[in-house]
């Protein structure tokens, strides 16, 4: 059935890719299309019936060469689990949207085919993405990771007769090469270090790669915080962090499906996923953590603030998303990894239905994006209107405090700020809480000056907005579904008791107080402790045992109301938490006015947008005059492509001159132009000369050629 | 005695016997009016006696007193030599009978020539070797100039007849120097005092001599002279006919020579070969550039791979032997192709063999000319066709022979002789509007093309079984 899952998206993509001149242009979409569905619904089979117990499925031998012996087989787990219905449903969905939104596209001529491209693009890249996160070592991991790459930037650069599609698709692939740069290196760390690339091997060397030393460019470092900051660089150019994410703005040039399904919802989510994959690992490198919670912290902020002015409504997007997906990487740094997967599950649905909603509305508007152009839509698009307000209370985490009662985004953000504050990191918890102050407002600002308001910009394209067929708003619909209750149906299981979450991810779970399945736990314990005294010497199932003695008290000590603690080798189950990771009973202890302050962020947001754009509309101007400098300084993206064009592009341009003009055409073609069109030329004549048709010239020179080599023959051999 | 001696040389005895009788037969009945027949005939005689000889042959069996060897490395040249001249003499059939230049003794001598080959191949002292490569020289003396009332071909026969007299001279001079130092003309012991005491320096004059009259024979650079003239003057079929058997004649009494007499002292002549080898590739390469005349490209186009073909000898290894043997069937599959296609280039009824004739010709007849662009690929050794192994095999020779000096220049050389063979497909494609060529459309000559073509193209995935056949041969030659 895994199997089915990952290989349905491909066999689509060729079909409709190759085939479609064979079956027709429709039928090769509805089978791509068909195809995905069909791997949608047993994604869901597989989710729902999943019981925590890693599997691995093989499929083929893969890589045999020297010590280096690995299968691509297929590793399910609760974290593939929750990526398979993440990728399928979106893609899915996406894929039925595309129906109506590529319908007819003003960038392609009549008669011009390019919907069965489109699709199996589409297709293509839910293959890759499978492919990313069913991989079960690093290497078939890397695979997916740059077959997504290679799919975003098809479908970056799907309007390849506009050079900014063109230029946007380079960029985001030029940027991603930077990111896979440091991906390989850590790659090649941890086969250096473990001598294989299968996670199982790993996971299982993890404690012993933390007390390794790897000497890395200047200086000796301990090996598990380089290996883990070189995987988190290669996660910042995938999911657009901080320094690596200016590319993901730009790449809005796409299609809207497209930034919907891969710019959204799942292939800027592989950043994550990785560094979740890794949590055996991460555990281990304290300073790489830190660095992940301070630079997604410091994204979310950044990526917050220049949302604020934006008028592009897919731009604005695109930033929240950056934003987002630095809340998920504080989760993920302060070693809260199911935070980070619940927010990324909530965080597909949401951002998923607001990009098609963006999408419905462009498709209304005739492709006009700039929001400064829209204002009253409500009643003219009536449905595309609820579902993007679902997606704005959704985003902004509209619910009631103290409880699990609200929208998607509502338990999965103030999860992340509670572990923010329960890691420790303050730096970390008011940026996020600042950030979502901002997401509030920008997206509010977002609804309001689209949907409400008097209409602005060409009246003619006003007259003729329309709602969009039932193809596109049906995804809207069982997106919005998704983006009212994921965070309520998921919540235990995400970030509820230890016990709960441990059944989910299949991570055995320590006992400390009486339960009523004490026995069991016991058990459990007994193993993990008899696994450490036969593995490891005898100094470190001690140092193990004091460990948990410790924890135990840190129980003891707690509120009570749970008595469950993490345990298990790395490796054990889908996440692993480190003996002295306290991050979730610390969140849940949090004081009130913690788990209270994002709700106060997202009204102050609300109200101030309330304020901005329909109380007094004229509002913004004034300040963004009285505030010019500021304003521009977030206008123009805190002037990251500037600064980058300066120091990188333009070097790197003259470079690539120089070794071009003078390397490769004066040296390397002038050199060869020499030879091609001087020097054998000559000798040709020469020959031809020699060759006069007289048998006196023939034989003297055969006698010329005779003495040379008895000459050669006397002085050189012989004796 | 005599009967077991003469059962191992049965063969060359059939193909003696029924030249003899057809010469006579033909003679006193109704001449060329036979011709056409004769040369059918021919044909399958020869391929029927190359079918026993490589069916039937088993281990080695020296002749003579060793005088005459017949092992796997001889019914290997043997097989070669007269499969190849039976698809040459079929191939000129039409062509000769449509100018006039059918006779009765064409096929004969053809026959005769092949009989001289397999002694060359098969010479086991340099008697027979002398013997061996004056009946073959003979006989395409001749040949050359069929075409008796053509200044041109009369021209190619005479030059190709003073120079072979050339080395002919330089040959036996050797052979008698060889002797002198030695006391025998046995190769097994010639090879013996070699071994037993050192090498004298009038053995390596001995040496050298022969080493260049043969040389001549596969037109080494720089005994080639006549090649161009020769190919050019000669009839077309001719041509063809030089361009394939004999090569494989010359290369395997080469070896059989360097090897089975001299093969003590491998280091004196692998440096003398290695010489021969690069200034053949080169000249060959350059030279032909400045061709215009098809035939005399293909002049070239032979000296280049006769150059490759001695840099496996060079290696003077099994399996530079190797190298070569599977080189040399290569080149005869691909030139055998060539001349059908260029045997079929005419226009208004005369034969064409101006390279600018080509010009679009590919739109006239893509089915040819995508033959000929395999054909061409493969000539200038481009993967996947069976012309880049080829070469491959032999430039590994030469690498793991510690020549690697020689391998980096031979691959020098084949990129500057790609240029004259991808001009051709060049022209064919992308060429200028012109006077249009026409082709013959002899089934013969298609069938020719095409299946020299697919060779080249499907032989890839296990080249027959001529790569077993040739480590056998090689492997025979040099224990």
């Amino acid at each position: 059935m895994e199997t089915i899952i990952l290989f349905a998206p491909l066999v689509g993509a060729l079909i409709c890719g190759f085939g479609w001149k064979f079956i027709g242009e429709t039928a090769g979409q509805w089978i791509a299309t068909g195809l995905l569905f069909l791997s949608c619904l047993l994604s869901w089979i597989v989710f729902l019936s999943f019981d925590g117990v890693t599997e691995h499925i093989p499929v083929l031998r893969f890589i045999e060469s020297g010590s280096l012996a690995t299968e691509w087989s297929i590793r399910l787990d609760r974290l593939t689990a929750i990526m398979l219905i993440v990728i399928t449903s979106v893609s899915s969905l996406v894929h039925l949207y595309s129906f109506g939104y590529m319908a007819h596209d003003p960038q392609w001529k009549e008669g011009e085919s390019y919907k069965p491209r489109f699709f199996a693009y589409l297709s293509f890249f839910t293959f890759a993405m499978l492919c990313l996160v069913t991989a079960d070592n690093l290497v078939q991991m890397f695979f997916g990771w740059e077959g997504v790459g290679v799919a975003s930037y098809l479908l970056i650069g799907f309007y390849y007769r506009k050079p900014s599609a063109n230029a946007a698709a380079i960029k985001a692939f030029v940027v991603n090469r930077v990111g896979d740069f440091g991906f390989s290196l850590g790659m090649f760390a941890l086969f250096f270090l473990t001598d294989s690339i299968d996670f199982n091997t790993i996971f299982a060397e993890a404690p012993t790669i933390a007390e390794t030393q790897i000497s890395f460019l200047w200086g000796e470092w301990n090996a598990a915080n380089v290996v883990a900051t070189l995987l988190f660089i290669g996660a910042m150019g995938k999911s657009a962090q901080l320094l690596l994410h200016t590319w993901l703005p730009d790449a809005m040039e796409g299609p809207t499906p497209v930034s919907a399904l891969i710019h959204a919802a799942t292939m800027v989510t592989a950043g994550v996923f990785l560094v979740c994959r890794m949590s055996p690992l991460m555990e281990f490198a304290h300073e790489a953590t830190a660095f992940i919670t301070f630079l997604g912290a410091t994204t979310a902020f950044f990526a917050a603030t220049v949302g604020l002015v934006q008028t592009d409504i897919k731009r604005v997007i695109a930033y929240s998303t950056c934003s987002q997906l630095g809340y998920m990487f504080v989760a993920a740094g302060v070693g809260m990894y199911s935070a980070a997967m619940f927010h990324l599950l909530t965080h597909a649905f949401f951002k998923a239905l607001l990009f098609l909603g963006a999408g419905s509305v462009i498709h209304a508007m005739h492709h006009e994006q700039d929001m400064t152009n829209y204002g009253g839509l409500r009643k003219k698009i009536p449905y595309t209107f609820w579902a993007m307000m679902i997606g704005t209370l959704a985003i902004t985490g509209v619910g009631i405090p103290l409880t699990h009662i609200g929208f998607a985004g509502f338990l999965s953000k103030d999860a992340i700020i509670e572990s923010a504050w329960g890691g420790g990191s303050t730096y970390g918890f008011w940026m996020l809480v600042i950030a979502a102050a901002f997401t509030s407002f920008y997206s509010w600002r977002l609804i309001f000056l689209t949907f409400y308001g008097t209409p602005r910009g060409d009246k003619h394209t006003h007259d003729h907005a329309h709602e969009s067929p039932m193809v596109m708003l049906i995804p809207l619909g069982v997106l919005s579904i998704g983006a009212v209750l994921a965070g309520m149906v998921w919540y235990s299981n995400f970030f509820g008791h230890a016990d709960q979450i441990g059944k989910f991810y299949g991570i055995p779970v320590a006992e400390a107080g009486v339960h009523e399945e004490s026995g069991h736990a016991e058990e459990a314990t007994e193993e993990a402790t008899g696994d450490h005294a036969a593995a490891t010497e005898e100094t470190h199932g001690e140092a193990t045992a004091d460990a948990g003695h410790g924890e135990a008290a840190a129980h003891g000590e707690g509120a009570g109301e749970h008595h469950a603690g993490f345990a298990g080798q790395p490796g054990e189950g889908a996440l692993y938490f480190g003996p002295d990771n306290h991050v979730l009973d610390n969140a849940h202890a949090a004081p009130a006015w913690v788990k209270v302050s994002p709700f106060i962020a997202m009204a102050l947001g609300f109200v101030v947008a309330y304020l901005f754009y329909i109380v007094n509309p004229a509002l913004p101007r004034r300040l963004a005059e009285s505030q010019r400098p500021l304003y521009l300084f977030l206008l123009n993206k805190w002037y990251f492509d500037e600064i980058y064009d300066v120091v990188f592009v333009k070097p790197t341009f003259l470079i690539g001159k120089l070794f071009w003009k003078r390397g490769d055409g004066n040296v390397i073609d002038g050199f060869l132009n020499g030879v091609a069109m001087g020097i054998v030329p000559f000798f040709t004549r020469l020959a031809g000369r020699a060759q006069t048709g007289y048998i006196f010239t023939y034989a003297f020179w055969m006698v010329l050629g005779i003495a040379a080599l008895i000459t050669w023959m006397s002085i050189g051999g012989g004796n | 005695m005599i009967q077991s001696d003469l059962n191992i040389i049965m063969p060359e005895i059939v193909l003696a016997v029924f030249a003899m009788l057809a010469l006579i037969g033909a003679v006193y009945s109704s001449k060329d009016k036979l011709a056409p027949g004769l040369v059918w005939v021919t044909a399958l005689v020869m391929t029927a006696v190359a079918a026993w000889i490589g069916m039937n042959g088993e281990g080695s069996h020296p002749a003579f007193n060793g005088m005459f060897i017949d092992d796997a490395f001889s019914r290997f040249a043997k097989v070669t030599i007269l499969l190849s001249a039976a698809a040459v003499l079929v191939m000129s059939q039409e062509y000769m009978q449509r100018r006039g230049l059918l006779r009765f003794e064409y096929p004969l001598l053809v026959v005769l020539a092949c009989i001289g080959m397999m002694v060359m191949v098969s010479a086991g002292d340099l008697m027979s070797l002398y013997m061996g490569l004056e009946l073959q020289s003979l006989s395409l003396y001749v040949v050359a100039s069929l075409r008796r009332d053509s200044v041109k071909s009369t021209e190619a026969g005479l030059k190709y007849f003073v120079l072979g007299a050339l080395s002919s001279g330089l040959l036996l001079y050797g052979a008698s120097l060889t002797y002198g130092y030695s006391g025998t003309t046995l190769f097994s012991g010639i090879i013996q005092t070699a071994t037993e005491g050192s090498v004298s320096l009038g053995m390596l004059f001995g040496l050298i001599f022969l080493i260049s009259g043969l040389a001549f024979k596969v037109s080494a650079v720089p005994f080639h002279m006549w090649t161009p003239d020769v190919y050019e003057g000669s009839p077309t079929p001719v041509t063809a006919f030089f361009a394939t058997a004999p090569k494989m004649a010359a290369m395997g009494l080469f070896a059989r020579l360097l090897f089975d007499a001299f093969g003590a002292d491998v280091a004196d002549w692998s440096q003398v070969i290695a010489l021969l080898a690069v200034a053949s590739m080169f000249l060959g390469a350059v030279a032909a550039i400045g061709q215009r005349d098809i035939k005399r490209l293909m002049a070239y186009s032979s000296i280049t791979h006769m150059g490759f073909a001695l840099m496996g000898l060079a290696a003077g290894t099994e399996f530079g032997v190797q190298a070569m043997l599977v080189y040399l069937a290569i080149y005869v599959t691909m030139n055998v192709g060539t001349f059908a296609f260029i045997l079929s280039m005419e226009r208004d009824g005369a034969p064409v063999t101006d390279i600018n004739a080509l010009n679009l010709y590919a739109r006239k007849e893509p089915a040819r000319a995508l033959a000929v662009l395999v054909l061409m690929f493969s000539l200038a050794g481009v993967p996947p066709m069976l012309g880049f192994f080829a070469k491959f095999y032999v430039l590994n020779a030469a690498v793991s022979a510690g020549l690697t000096w020689l391998a980096v220049l031979g691959v020098i050389a084949s990129v500057i002789s790609a240029f004259y063979y991808l001009r051709i497909v060049y022209y064919m494609y992308f060429g200028e509007e012109g006077s249009e060529l026409q082709t013959n459309a002899s089934p013969v000559l298609w069938v020719m093309l095409m299946a020299s073509a697919a060779v080249m193209l499907f032989g890839v995935i296990n080249m027959f079984g001529v790569e077993g056949a040739a480590a056998s041969a090689a492997a025979t030659l040099l224990h």
